[in-house]
C-alpha cells in the first residue's frame, strides 16, 4: 500500500459520487431464459435499464451478445458488472464505456410529416446527419439514421419542430476496435 | 478444476448405456455420491419415484410438506458439507419448495432440487399442476434448468452438482418434464459429462492481494478478524486455518450468526457474535479497530448497523469467493478473491515467512480496551427462581449437552438470538440456522435433515412457540424414520421478537403478535408418537433436559419461559456499533430510536 492511501474506506471520495451512464456488453450462452436472467437481475436489484439489445452473434458457439446501457455511481456500476459476471450463463462482461477501444452505435427510424419548406428543411438536415430516406409519401419521410445516441437525440430534437411523428430506436450496440475478439 | 477439460476417448470404454430419463436421474445421484434425499411424490415425478423403488443405494426420506424437504436438505448439507438433494413434483410441489430454495440461496447452502414438470407438449397450456418452475425459481437459485431433451439430462445432472457445490455454494433447480423422464437416451457419468457453461470460480487468492493483506495485518495495532458463513462453507480445514491465523496474529475474533463455531467460543481471543444482538465487546471492537479482516462474511445490515458510522477508522480486507460480495456494501481497501480456507492458509504461510515483530506488545493496549468492554458483562440478565428465564434455559441446555456430540438448529426470532448468545459453539458445522432469509419454521425440518446425516448424534432444535408451528408436521417424518430429534421450545406464547419490536418501537401496541390459543405441546408430541415434556419451574429444568437427552425417541420439550423477556444487548435500528443498548437500558429504549431508525426493519 502506498503511504498516501486513505485511512479508511470512507475517506475514498465516498461522499460525492455522481451517477454516470455505462454500457455493458454481456456475452451469454444462448439458451432459453437467459435474457430473463439478465433483465431479472436488473429488476431484482433495482438497477435501471436505459436501453437493451440482444441477438445471437455466434451460432456455432451458442453465444448471444446483450448490450445494456445503465446508470449508476461507480460503486453501483462495479456491482452491476460483478453481478452480471456471476450468472452461470454469462461468459464474459465488457465495460464498453470505460474501454478506450469501445465503440457504440445506435440505429433509429424517424418518421416526419410535413409539406413545403419544412419538408425541404427536414430533407436538408437529414443530409447533414447522413440519415437515409427509406420511405416517402407526398407528405412524409421515414429516415434511417445511425450514430452515437447523442447524435440521434440531436436529430430527433431538430425534427420535432419540423413535424416529428414517431421514433423507433434499436438501443445501443457496441463492439471493440482492433483485431481481438472478447 | 477447469471447466473445459478435453475429453479423451477411453479405449476400454464400455458400450453406451441406454437408460430412461428417470433412471438417469437416480443413476446420476448415485454417481454423485448421494446417499440420502428428501422428497414428496406426485404425478409429474412418478417415473423417478419408480426408478427409486429399484435403487437400494438411495435412502429417500418422505417429508410432510415440500418446504420441509428443502430445509431438511439444508440441515443435511450444513452439517455434512455435502449437497442436499430434494425431489418434488410439479406445480405446488415446486412452489412449496421455494421458501427453502431462497433460504439456501441467502445462506449459500448447496442444494440440488429436482422438480417434476408436466410433459413438454403440455407446457404453457395451464395443465393440471403446471407452473413455470424455472421462471419462478430463476431469481432464487444459483442456476436452474428446464430439461426438454433426454440427451441433455445426464450432463445437466452432473453440472448441477458442480455448480451447487463449487464457488459460492447455492441451490440449483432441475425441472424435468414427465415425457423426458420416460424417454430413453445415452447415460454418461460425471467424468464424461460436458459442461455447457464456462463456469469456473476462482479459489486461490491473488498473491499480491494476500501480500497487501499481510502487510496491513502486520502493522495493525487494533486488528479484528470478522468471520462469516464462508469459513464454515470452506470446510473444517478453513476453521483450522482461521484458528492458526488468530493464534499467530493475536487478533481478536468475532463472527456473524452464520459463522458461529468456526472459532471456538472458549478461546480467550473470541469476542462473541457481532451485530444487532451481538456482544458489546465484539461490536465495539468492530467500531474501533484499525484493520478489519472480513473472511467469508458479507457486511449484512444486521451486522453493520448504521453504514455511515460503521467502523469508521479501519482499513478493510475482504476475503470472499464471490466477486460481487467484495465492495457491495462496504468498500474494501484490499479485496482478496478466493476460497476462505485457501486464502486463510496462504495468510498463515505468508505470516510465517514474513516473521513480523511480536504481536503481544503491539496489541497490548487493544486487549486492555477489549477487557474493559468485556467488563460490562453484556449478557448478564436478572436471574429468577420462580420463572425460567430463556437465557437460563439455553445456558443449562449448553451445560448439559456440551460434552456430547451435539448439533443445534433453530427457528427464527428471540430464541434464535439467545441460542446464538448463550450456546457456545466450539466446532464448525454444529450450528444450523436461517440467517439471511430468517425463515420461521426452518429448525424442525433442518433437525430432521441433520439427524438423517448423523443418526447417532444429539440433534436439538432450539425453537420458539410460533416458529415451530409453521413446520410442526415434520414431527411425523421424524417418527417414521426413527429420528430422535429434540424440539426445545422456548414458549412465551408470543411471537417474541415481533412483541419486542412492538414494545420498543410501536408504543406497546401488540398488534396480532400474541397466540391466544397455544396448543398443548405435550399432547401434540404424544399425538405424533413422540415424548412430550414440560418445564415450568427453574428447579425442574435440569432433570427434564436430561430426560429429553436420554429419550431414544423424538421429544417436544415445552419450556415455559418468562413471557415478556427482551433480547439484549441490541443495536437499535439506525444506530452505530458503539451505540448499543444493554439489558439495564430497557426503560428508555423507545426514546433512543429516532424516526429514521423506526422505518428500518
Amino acid at each position: 500500500m502506498s503511504t498516501d492511501a486513505p485511512a479508511s474506506a470512507y475517506d475514498m471520495g465516498h461522499a460525492v459520487e455522481t451517477e454516470a451512464l455505462a454500457t455493458f456488453a454481456v456475452f451469454v450462452d444462448n439458451e432459453p431464459g437467459v435474457l430473463h436472467r439478465v433483465v431479472g437481475l436488473f429488476a431484482a436489484r433495482g438497477y435501471n435499464i436505459e436501453s437493451l439489445t440482444v441477438a445471437e452473434t455466434d451460432r456455432d458457439a451458442h453465444t448471444s451478445r446483450i448490450t445494456i446501457v445503465t446508470r449508476g455511481t461507480p460503486q453501483v456500476l462495479a456491482q452491476i458488472e460483478a453481478q452480471l459476471e456471476k450468472l452461470v450463463s454469462t461468459r464474459h462482461v465488457q465495460d464498453v464505456t470505460r474501454d478506450p477501444n469501445g465503440v457504440e452505435r445506435e440505429l433509429a427510424l424517424v418518421k416526419v410529416r410535413g409539406v413545403g419548406a419544412e419538408r425541404v428543411e427536414a430533407l436538408r438536415l437529414a443530409d447533414i446527419f447522413r440519415a437515409k430516406v427509406i420511405d416517402t409519401t407526398i407528405e412524409s419521410f421515414i429516415f434511417e439514421i445511425t450514430g452515437s445516441s447523442d447524435k440521434i437525440d440531436k436529430f430527433i430534437d431538430l425534427m420535432r419542430s419540423l413535424g416529428l411523428v414517431e421514433v423507433s430506436r434499436t438501443g445501443v450496440l457496441s463492439i471493440e476496435r482492433g483485431v481481438h475478439t472478447p | 478444476m477447469t471447466a473445459h477439460q478435453s475429453i479423451q476417448t477411453d479405449p476400454n470404454a464400455k458400450a453406451e448405456e441406454i437408460l430412461t430419463g428417470a433412471e438417469m436421474v437416480v443413476r446420476a445421484l448415485v454417481d454423485q455420491g448421494v446417499t440420502d434425499l428428501f422428497g414428496y411424490p406426485g404425478g409429474a415425478v412418478l417415473p423417478i419415484y419408480d426408478a427409486l423403488f429399484h435403487e437400494p443405494r438411495l435412502h429417500h426420506v418422505l417429508v410432510r410438506h415440500e418446504q420441509g424437504a428443502t430445509h431438511a436438505a439444508e440441515g443435511y448439507a450444513r452439517s455434512t458439507g455435502k449437497p442436499g438433494v430434494v425431489l418434488v413434483t410439479s406445480g405446488p410441489g415446486a412452489t412449496n419448495a421455494v421458501t427453502g430454495i431462497v433460504d439456501a440461496l441467502m445462506d449459500s447452502i448447496p442444494l440440488v432440487v429436482i422438480t417434476g414438470q408436466v410433459p413438454t407438449h403440455l407446457i404453457g397450456t395451464d395443465a393440471f399442476q403446471e407452473c413455470d418452475t424455472v421462471g419462478i425459481t430463476r431469481s432464487c437459485t444459483k442456476h436452474n434448468y428446464l430439461v426438454k431433451n433426454v440427451a441433455d439430462l445426464p450432463h445437466v445432472m452432473h453440472e448441477a452438482f458442480k455448480i451447487a457445490t463449487s464457488g459460492r455454494p447455492g441451490p440449483v433447480v432441475i425441472d424435468i418434464p414427465k415425457d423426458v423422464q420416460f424417454a430413453s437416451g445415452v447415460y454418461v457419468g460425471p467424468d464424461q459429462a460436458r459442461s455447457r457453461h464456462s463456469y469456473a470460480p476462482r479459489v486461490d487468492g491473488e498473491p499480491r492481494a494476500i501480500a497487501q493483506a499481510l502487510g496491513l495485518i502486520a502493522e495493525a495495532r487494533r486488528p479484528i478478524l470478522y468471520t462469516g458463513g464462508g469459513v464454515i462453507n470452506a470446510g473444517p480445514a478453513a476453521s483450522g486455518a482461521l484458528r492458526a491465523l488468530a493464534a499467530l496474529t493475536g487478533a481478536p475474533v468475532t463472527s456473524t450468526l452464520m459463522g458461529l463455531g468456526a472459532f471456538p467460543a472458549d478461546d480467550p481471543q473470541w469476542l462473541g457474535m457481532v451485530g444487532m444482538h451481538g456482544a458489546f465487546e465484539a461490536n465495539h471492537a468492530m467500531h474501533d479497530c484499525d484493520v478489519m479482516v472480513a473472511i467469508g462474511a458479507r457486511f449484512d445490515d444486521r451486522v453493520t448497523g448504521r453504514l455511515d458510522a460503521f467502523s469508521p477508522g479501519s482499513r478493510k480486507i475482504h476475503i470472499d469467493i464471490d466477486p460481487s460480495s467484495i465492495g457491495k456494501i462496504v468498500r474494501a481497501d484490499v479485496g482478496v478473491l478466493g476460497d476462505a480456507g485457501r486464502v486463510l492458509s496462504a495468510l498463515v504461510e505468508g505470516w510465517k515467512s514474513l516473521r513480523p515483530a511480536p504481536t503481544r506488545e503491539r496489541l497490548a493496549d487493544w486487549w486492555r480496551q477489549i477487557d474493559a468492554w468485556r467488563g460490562r458483562d453484556c449478557f448478564a440478565y436478572r436471574p429468577s427462581s420462580s420463572v425460567i428465564k430463556p437465557q437460563y434455559a439455553i445456558e443449562r441446555l449448553y451445560e448439559l449437552t456440551r460434552h456430547r456430540d451435539t448439533y443445534i438448529t433453530t427457528e427464527v426470532g428471540q430464541h434464535q438470538m439467545w441460542a446464538a448468545q448463550y450456546y457456545r459453539f466450539q466446532e464448525p458445522g454444529r450450528w444450523m440456522t436461517s440467517g439471511g432469509l430468517g425463515t420461521m419454521g426452518y429448525g424442525l425440518p433442518a433437525a430432521v435433515g441433520v439427524q438423517v446425516a448423523h443418526p447417532k448424534s444429539l440433534v436439538i432444535d432450539i425453537a420458539g412457540d410460533a416458529s415451530v408451528q409453521m413446520t410442526m408436521q415434520e414431527m411425523s417424518t421424524a417418527i417414521q424414520y426413527d429420528l430422535p430429534i429434540k424440539i426445545f421450545i422456548l414458549n412465551n406464547e408470543w411471537m417474541g421478537m415481533v412483541r419486542q419490536w412492538q414494545q420498543l418501537l410501536h408504543g406497546e401496541r401488540y398488534s396480532h403478535s400474541y397466540s391466544a390459543s397455544m396448543p398443548d405441546f405435550v399432547k401434540m408430541a404424544e399425538a405424533f408418537g413422540a415424548l412430550g415434556l414440560r418445564a415450568e419451574n427453574p428447579a425442574d429444568l435440569d432433570d427434564l433436559i436430561i430426560e429429553m437427552i436420554d429419550a431414544p425417541t423424538p421429544v417436544i420439550f415445552d419450556c415455559r419461559v418468562e413471557r415478556a423477556e427482551n433480547c439484549f444487548p441490541m443495536i437499535p435500528s439506525g444506530k452505530a456499533h458503539n451505540d448499543m443498548l444493554l439489558g439495564e437500558d430497557t426503560g428508555d429504549i423507545g426514546a433512543v430510536i429516532d424516526a429514521a431508525g423506526r422505518r428500518l426493519v
